[in-house]
């Protein structure tokens, strides 16, 4: 018997699937992983040091850019942060406008996941290019909400930016019944093809009890069966208003990941369509007189969270009485869903190596800020 | 809707528990000396009563005087939530503190941004190395003594 | 020479340069140029001249073959594809190809210079050879090999040796990669590629590929629907189309062995996947759909063209819609069910031959039908087999107990009172 000599490559931060600049030392013996080393900081921007320096509703438009694909939820999260900070109390139409946006974010951003894990497998674009479709008439009502379809910085303090125009309601409406067919037919792919069942089923299993230990929340978690969704557990928001499922799956590999994923999305547009029922007409936002442009929140700290696209998104703000955050920290769950990495992929092939990091879901603005 | 402990009864259990771990108290948040974190992380993960299973987050801020590092922590099975917070480097000399790594999994990340961007050392964490920027980077960004390039510039002229 | 003078280029060409009463007067009036007694120099002439009619015919098919890729690709993926340059952007491939002349040629430090030269010829050799024996029309060939269908098996076995010198030579870890997977599915693939055509060849009883065009009364795919089915998955291996491209795993390995070629090394290396491509739908549409055969309404070029360019269709189709398999899953597949099928096809093909030594064209049609219910079966039955693993491990994770999560509470005086709203 021939000994083997395992081998060390360098993977990224240049390589076509490391979903941004993510850089892996992985050691391999053969085709099988035996060693991971994550190396991160490649689009290190120093958001947090930035924010130090910036005004209140300023810091709003460096959440966008973290993960910039739901940049809705990064700003939910760090406006829910700055509410509770300086003791705003929003108006009802605003919060109803930022939870369909941020619900339709939600649909995008599993959409490009869902689209990612079937390229990372190998198909040649065409999953992905039926997904990013699909995404584009959510990014076109993005645009109608706010002008702009990545970088939104739509919410403010108490509300929304504008309230939505005339042409928004119809155009929603449409994309509501469009979405849940563009994800049957992604189930369809992932689920009737068995390729694609037999590269992701059993594949990186995590057991709940190391992922709740290694703080991975979001899809991941619930993939292992874990029933912990904050929007269900503590409701921001008005999410106590609205009844919704939460998708579990109990077997925790590539496949339960983004069959979870799916079902989410599919969630989404119901509680999408609730929020079209319950919203009334009113201020999008306090007047200026209540909640002033530029925020002075008394002195205090202050940890607030959501339910991500890709875990729980949470913002711990410090307030010295100033106008400015004294500390701003982001709990990004990219970054930390990539904790158990090394555990998912030691023992797995090379061929799955993209397979399961992509399944975490991360986005590498978020994971470096 | 996740309860919050609060910081009076919590501070209090632990103290009953290690006697002379506890700092201060206030609504939400328990102060504990940082001696006796590893300790108090612990029971707050082992103890039926507390039973926090999922770190939420850990950060820190650099209050000149010293620097306050905050755990946020929760209980899936209760759905309860508790931040635990501790004052390391008193006088900004070479603040450190014992790892959670031990205990939370999911600190081992976080310590190691705290180390990069706060210079906070933490005592046997498996992979001490800076997350973000590169090893020798000069510095320690988010402490409030740190120079910008811009403000160099501006800084030198003096 | 016998073979040869069937040759109907190389005849005119010959004919034109040197008339010999033995074998040029018989086919009608021809120049002849040369004096007798310079047949040597005219079969020289004309010999090169069909080569490079023929090597410039596969080139212009690369380019025409990349263009139509990417206009179907664009189809499947609700785009236009190329548009701009030309018709329909025909010349976009062109553009391309003139593109790739004029760039940088980077040789990395650490590579094996020689080696690394010489793999892009050795990768290109073997593909141009395919070709020679491939009759594209009635008495359009290169050479009409007796051996033809040995010569494709023993030439495309070669290619993978340069694929495993380009990797090698490269100094690059990940190119290396991908030279061994190639060597792993090149072998693996070899095997069942070359028992899958038995059947063809005890069905025709000839190696040479116009004698298997002229023994199928009907097509054999009809004939042989095992021996196509598993043909066409062993030269998508060997030509490394999805699902078996993991020499080039575009999200694992980057380009693969191609990783530091630059310039026109790069360009023959993509030229020649491209010619591999062609090449292969070639053997098919010649050894499976009858190559040139067809009604009389159209000449048979024009049979030969239509057949291979549905074959070309149904790869890129094949690409467009399936993932990539995994390298265990892909060798499993060689040794555990093409090898099964190629057996189960060879013994049912030898049944049939011993029973019906020289069937008519009705007992053909009844042979097919009996073959195509065998197939179906064991199909069927083969992929059941593979398919067990999977199935296995799926019911096994369905018995856990959930985490915990809501199950008690604490006690109220506990509890913070929430005073916001959020």
């Amino acid at each position: 018997m021939p000994s083997t000599q395992p081998v060390t490559v360098n993977l990224g931060p240049q390589h076509p699937s490391t979903h941004g600049v993510f850089r892996m030392r992985v050691t391999f013996d053969g085709e099988e992983i035996v060693d991971v080393e994550p190396v991160f900081g490649y689009l290190h921007r120093g958001s947090e040091k930035l924010a130090e320096e910036r005004t209140y509703t300023q810091v709003l438009t460096l959440t966008d850019r973290m993960d910039y694909v739901s940049s809705m939820l990064n700003n939910q999260s760090y406006i829910l942060a700055v509410e509770k900070l300086a003791n705003v109390e929003p108006s009802p139409r605003g919060v109803w406008l930022r939870m369909i946006a941020s619900e339709l974010q939600r649909i995008a951003s599993h959409l490009v996941a869902t689209g990612f894990l079937i390229q990372d497998l190998g198909a040649l674009g065409t999953p992905l290019i039926y997904s990013m479709r699909q995404r584009e008439y959510i990014l076109d009502l993005f645009e109608m909400l706010c002008g702009a379809r990545i970088t939104n910085s739509y919410l403010r303090p108490g509300g929304v930016y504008m309230d939505a125009p005339e042409e928004f309601w119809p155009a929603l409406d449409k994309v509501l019944l469009d979405v849940p067919h563009a994800f049957d037919e992604l189930e369809e792919l992932l689920s009737a093809n068995e390729i694609i069942k037999s590269r992701t089923i059993g594949v990186s299993i995590l057991s709940p009890e190391s992922m709740v230990n290694a703080s991975i929340t979001g899809p991941m978690l619930r993939a292992g069966g874990v029933d912990w969704d904050l929007r269900h557990r503590n409701p921001y928001d008005f999410y106590d208003q609205i009844n919704f499922h939460r998708p579990l799956h109990n077997s925790s590999d590539n496949f339960a990941r983004f069959w979870v994923r799916i079902q989410e999305a599919r969630e989404s547009v119901k509680i999408i369509r609730q929020c079209i029922d319950k919203i009334e007409p009113g201020p999008v936002r306090p007047s200026f007189d209540e909640v002033p442009r530029l925020l002075r929140p008394p002195p205090g700290d202050v940890y607030s969270a959501i339910e991500g696209s890709k875990g729980e998104l949470g913002f711990y703000l410090v307030s010295d009485g100033g106008i400015a955050p004294y500390r701003c920290h982001v709990r990004a769950s990219s970054l930390i869903n990539l904790t158990l990495l090394r555990e998912m992929l030691i023992g797995e092939l090379f061929n799955d190596l993209f397979v399961s990091f992509g399944s975490i879901d991360l986005n590498m603005g978020e994971v470096d800020r | 809707m996740t309860d919050q402990w609060k910081g009076i009864v919590l501070g209090k259990m632990l103290n009953q528990i290690l006697p002379g771990c506890l700092v201060s108290t206030n609504k939400y948040d328990v102060w504990i000396k940082n001696e006796n974190l590893l300790e108090v992380c612990n029971v707050l993960r082992e103890k039926e009563e507390f039973k926090f299973d999922l770190l939420n987050s850990i950060t820190a801020v650099d209050y000149i005087d010293y620097f306050e590092v905050i755990y946020h922590i929760t209980s899936l099975s209760k759905n309860a939530s508790a931040v635990i917070k501790t004052k390391v480097g008193f006088g900004r000399k070479d603040p450190s503190l014992s790892s959670v790594v031990g205990v939370w999994r999911g600190a081992d990340y976080q310590e190691r941004e705290i180390w990069d961007l706060l210079g906070i050392k933490f005592l046997s964490h498996p992979n001490l190395k800076r997350l973000f920027l590169w090893e020798g980077y000069p510095g320690y960004p988010l402490r409030k003594d740190y120079i910008t390039y811009d403000q160099s510039i501006v800084t030198d002229n003096k | 020479m016998d073979m040869i003078v069937e040759n109907n280029i190389f005849r005119f060409i010959y004919c034109n340069l040197v008339n010999t009463n033995e074998s040029c007067s018989d086919f009608g009036n021809f120049l002849g140029i040369l004096p007798l007694g310079f047949e040597w120099l005219a079969f020289l002439i004309s010999g090169f001249l069909l080569c490079f009619i023929y090597i410039n015919g596969i080139l212009g098919a690369v380019i025409l073959s990349i263009w139509g890729e990417r206009r179907l690709y664009g189809r499947f993926q609700n785009r236009s594809g190329p548009n701009r340059w030309g018709p329909m952007g025909v010349f976009t491939s062109t553009a391309d190809a003139i593109k790739v002349m004029f760039k940088e040629d980077v040789v990395p430090v650490d590579a094996d210079k020689f080696l690394f030269n010489l793999a892009p010829v050795l990768m290109v050799f073997p593909v141009f050879m395919v070709f020679s024996v491939i009759p594209v029309g009635i008495g359009t060939f290169v050479v009409d090999l007796n051996v033809g269908l040995l010569f494709i098996l023993a030439v495309t076995s070669l290619s993978g040796l340069a694929v495993v010198i380009a990797s090698w030579a490269s100094g690059n870890r990940i190119s290396i990669f991908s030279g061994l997977r190639a060597v792993a599915v090149l072998i693996s693939y070899e095997i069942p590629m070359a028992l899958s055509l038995v059947g063809v060849l005890m069905l025709s009883g000839t190696l040479s590929l116009n004698g298997i065009v002229e023994a199928q009364k009907i097509p054999f795919i009809l004939l042989q629907p095992l021996g196509f089915v598993v043909f066409f998955l062993a030269s998508l291996a060997e030509i490394n189309r999805t699902p078996f491209d993991l020499t080039e795993a575009e999200s694992e390995l980057g380009a693969g062995y191609l990783n530091d070629y630059s310039s026109m090394k790069f360009g023959i290396f993509f030229l020649a996947e491209f010619a591999a491509t062609i090449g292969a739908s070639a053997v098919i549409a010649t050894v499976f759909l009858a190559g040139w055969k067809g009604p009389e309404i159209l000449p048979s070029h024009i049979w030969f063209g239509i057949k291979l360019i549905l074959v070309l269709g149904l790869i890129v189709w094949v690409r467009m819609s399936w993932p990539r398999m995994r390298i265990d899953q892909i060798l499993h597949l060689a040794w555990k069910g093409l090898f099964e099928l190629t057996l189960i096809n060879i013994i049912v093909t030898t049944i049939m031959i011993s029973i019906k030594p020289d069937p008519s064209v009705n007992e053909m049609w009844i042979m097919a039908i009996i073959n195509w219910v065998i197939c179906i079966f064991s199909l069927i039955i083969v992929s059941k087999f593979l398919n067990r693993s999977v199935k296995d491990n799926f019911s096994n994770l369905k018995n856990t107990t959930p985490y915990p999560v809501g199950t008690e509470k604490i006690k109220s005086s506990f509890i913070n009172k929430k005073e916001m709203v959020n």
